[in-house]
């Protein structure tokens, strides 16, 4: 099991930012390289700009911790978890923490490397409707 | 109209696989008529022993620490500094085909340039520039890629798979099922990364990077200056060449290298007196980096083995040198012999059995440090042929393509153009060549330093999760050429240490350098 953490803190309110990332069908919005996703209840399709289809299973969204939880089901991953947290740091100010877990290890990085440049993506789009 | 620049790289290609350079095991008479024609190097190091690092510097004339590009599955900022978009600036027509791996190869999400051009069906993108404007993807107009397979998306592994899609199961799969590079061994002894591979010889990677390279050539116009990276994947493992070819070396026949420790117990003793990583290494109890197969125990390694990879590299190194032979006669059908300069060289070296170990990681030594390097110059220019012993480095690529296409050095190199001779490289005081290591996965960060002069080759390792900062490596070259005897706790040499330690001093405290790096994105 690897465990790959990036954080941002991001000069935008809390709840700004967790706008973005609670509704599942947004993460094509901000995730570098997912073109597009269907949610179907707990169940949400990627398909990767590399035309790769992944399935995954929504486990938490937790508005009262700002806390977004996910899993990879597909099978080439024996498990996966991935944390979103969004933490208030002041009225616009927060820290966003994005955890990849992941068995095979190297995958942790496949994966992981893709929410370096998430958390940027979403830091650009909370501070476009700050400006906004 | 100017020179034309030839640039042929290949991977993980030792220093003594060519023939000019005292190899006896592979035929490499085209390379070696280069050699007897221009300039052979004879102790020319990387700015680091792994891919992406290097390759990143021999397009930005710039150290990792600087380019930023640090360790593999780092990837080179797309608007980095680019002596392709330099020349391309100046009128040059630019191309690279072949490997390139300034960004990571596993990219299920297509995030990189490099693994979206073969679908996207066009010869560049546009990106922005180091210098704000924009232009061709890192100022190549043209970009075919090809690595070591024919997985993925690249435009050989595309072609591959259009047109001959029975032959993508011959090559050795990379990576095993955790995505892992793969242990798994073959060939006659079992020995890691090794597969016969029944591709027909005219469809395999080195063949294709020249066919490539021709057609490109071909589409120039005959007025035009150009710019040429012309870059094999072989023979970086895995060793699974046409199996058509095979026979041309008996690994039956093959000698074992000379640094090749027979036993266990004079391979251990080696180990045991350089920094602690490399006897982890080889028991199997420490894997620092993703090159090197993470089930692999170095330990494990078998003298059949070793002859086995030999032989197969020494096959892959004549492919290429014939499949350059080729490129040369075409060169040469356009009437533009006189007016190319032709550099040759590698990212990296191999161990290939030195210290009874394969494959390449934090170890400083010549196997993985010292490359081959030859530069023919055109024969317009009127350079004299010779040989230079002097410390050279792949950094100095960038401003040797420049002073070739008669362009002055930009502000951001940091390494001077290539020296002509011994009494040149002296007169402008390139006495030393300085080689970075940096990597951290999954816990497990290394940082290497070391400089290489005519006398010395001295590492020191900082602080990380396996070195506490007190460890180093110190050989005497003309005592010690395989770099067995580790004087640096010797008292003796405590005022080489210092002098030596004040150059790396000098090189990580030097001004220009990024306050932050990116972090690592992807494995390879």
């Amino acid at each position: 099991m690897a465990t790959i953490r990036f954080e941002r803190r991001i000069a935008a309110a809390a709840d700004t930012v967790w706008g973005l990332i609670a509704p599942p069908e947004r993460i094509s919005e901000w995730f570098p390289g997912i073109v597009s996703c269907r949610v179907d209840g707990r169940t949400r399709v990627i398909t990767l700009a590399s035309g790769i289809e992944m399935p995954e299973e929504i486990l938490t969204i937790d508005p009262l911790i700002r806390r977004f939880q996910y899993q990879i089901t597909a099978p080439i991953y024996r498990f996966h978890r991935g944390t979103i947290d969004v933490i208030a740091l002041g009225e616009s100010d927060c820290l966003c923490v994005y955890s990849t877990d992941s068995d095979p290890d190297v995958l942790a990085l496949v994966i992981g490397g893709g929410t370096y440049g998430a958390l940027k993506e979403i830091e650009r789009l909370a501070l476009a409707s700050k400006g906004a | 109209m100017g020179r034309k620049i030839l640039f042929i790289t290949t991977d993980q290609q030792r220093y003594d696989t060519l023939g000019c350079n005292g190899g006896v095991l592979s035929r490499t008479p085209v390379v070696d008529r280069l050699a007897a024609e221009g300039v052979r190097f004879t102790r020319c190091q990387p700015t680091s022993v792994v891919c992406m690092p290097s390759r990143a510097s021999m397009l930005t004339g710039q150290f990792p620490t600087r380019h930023g590009a640090w360790m593999n599955g780092v990837p080179l900022a797309v608007d980095a500094p680019s002596v392709a978009a330099e020349l391309h600036d100046h009128g040059y027509r630019t191309a690279l085909i072949g490997k390139a791996h300034f960004e990571p190869f596993l990219d299920p999400f297509g995030r990189f340039a490099e693994n979206s051009l073969a679908s996207l069906g066009i010869p560049t993108i546009e990106q922005p520039w180091f210098d704000g404007r924009r232009g061709p993807h890192r100022g190549f107009d043209h970009l075919e890629f090809a690595t070591h397979g024919a997985v993925g998306p690249l435009h050989y592994a595309k072609w591959l798979q259009q047109h001959h899609p029975e032959a993508l199961g011959g090559f050795f799969p990379v990576l095993d099922g955790d995505l892992n590079v793969s242990a798994e061994g073959g060939g006659d002894s079992g020995a890691p990364q090794v597969k016969l591979n029944n591709i027909p010889r005219d469809w395999y990677h080195t063949d294709w990077v020249a066919d490539r390279t021709i057609s490109w050539l071909n589409s120039v116009d005959p007025a035009d200056d150009w710019f040429c990276w012309m870059s094999f994947p072989d023979p970086h493992h895995p060793w699974d060449p046409p199996a058509s070819e095979v026979g041309r070396v008996n690994w039956r026949d093959v000698d074992l290298p000379e640094n090749y420790p027979t036993t266990a117990e004079e391979r251990e003793a080696l180990l045991d007196q350089k920094a602690r990583h490399w006897r982890l290494w080889y028991d199997g109890k420490l894997v620092s980096n993703y090159e090197a197969p993470h089930k692999w125990v170095p330990a494990s390694l078998t003298a059949d083995q070793v002859r086995e990879v030999n032989a197969l590299n020494a096959v892959e190194v004549e492919l290429i040198d014939e499949a350059i032979g080729r490129v040369l006669a075409a060169i040469e059908a356009r009437g533009w012999t006189d007016d190319v300069d032709i550099i040759f060289t590698t990212d990296h070296g191999e161990f290939q059995g030195d210290f009874g170990l394969l494959f390449k990681g934090p170890y400083h030594v010549d196997s993985l440090m010292r490359l081959p390097l030859i530069w023919r110059p055109a024969p317009s220019a009127g350079v004299a042929p010779g040989v230079v012993s002097a410390p050279v480095n792949l950094v100095s690529l960038a401003s040797t393509f420049l002073e070739v296409a008669g362009l002055p050095p930009t502000p951001w190199v940091e390494g001077a153009a290539l020296p002509v001779s011994d009494a040149d490289a002296a007169s402008r005081g390139m006495t030393s060549s300085i080689t970075e290591w940096d990597s951290a996965l999954f816990g497990v960060d290394v940082h290497v330093r070391s400089v290489v002069t005519s006398e010395y080759l001295y590492t020191e390792y900082l602080p990380g999760t396996v070195h506490d900062g007190s460890e180093g490596e110190l050989y005497v070259l003309a005592d010690d050429p395989l770099q067995r005897v580790n004087r640096f706790g010797d008292a003796q040499y405590a005022s080489v240490r210092e002098e030596l330690h004040a150059q790396i001093a000098d090189h990580v405290t030097r001004p220009g350098l990024p306050e932050h790096l990116e972090p690592v994105v992807a494995p390879v």
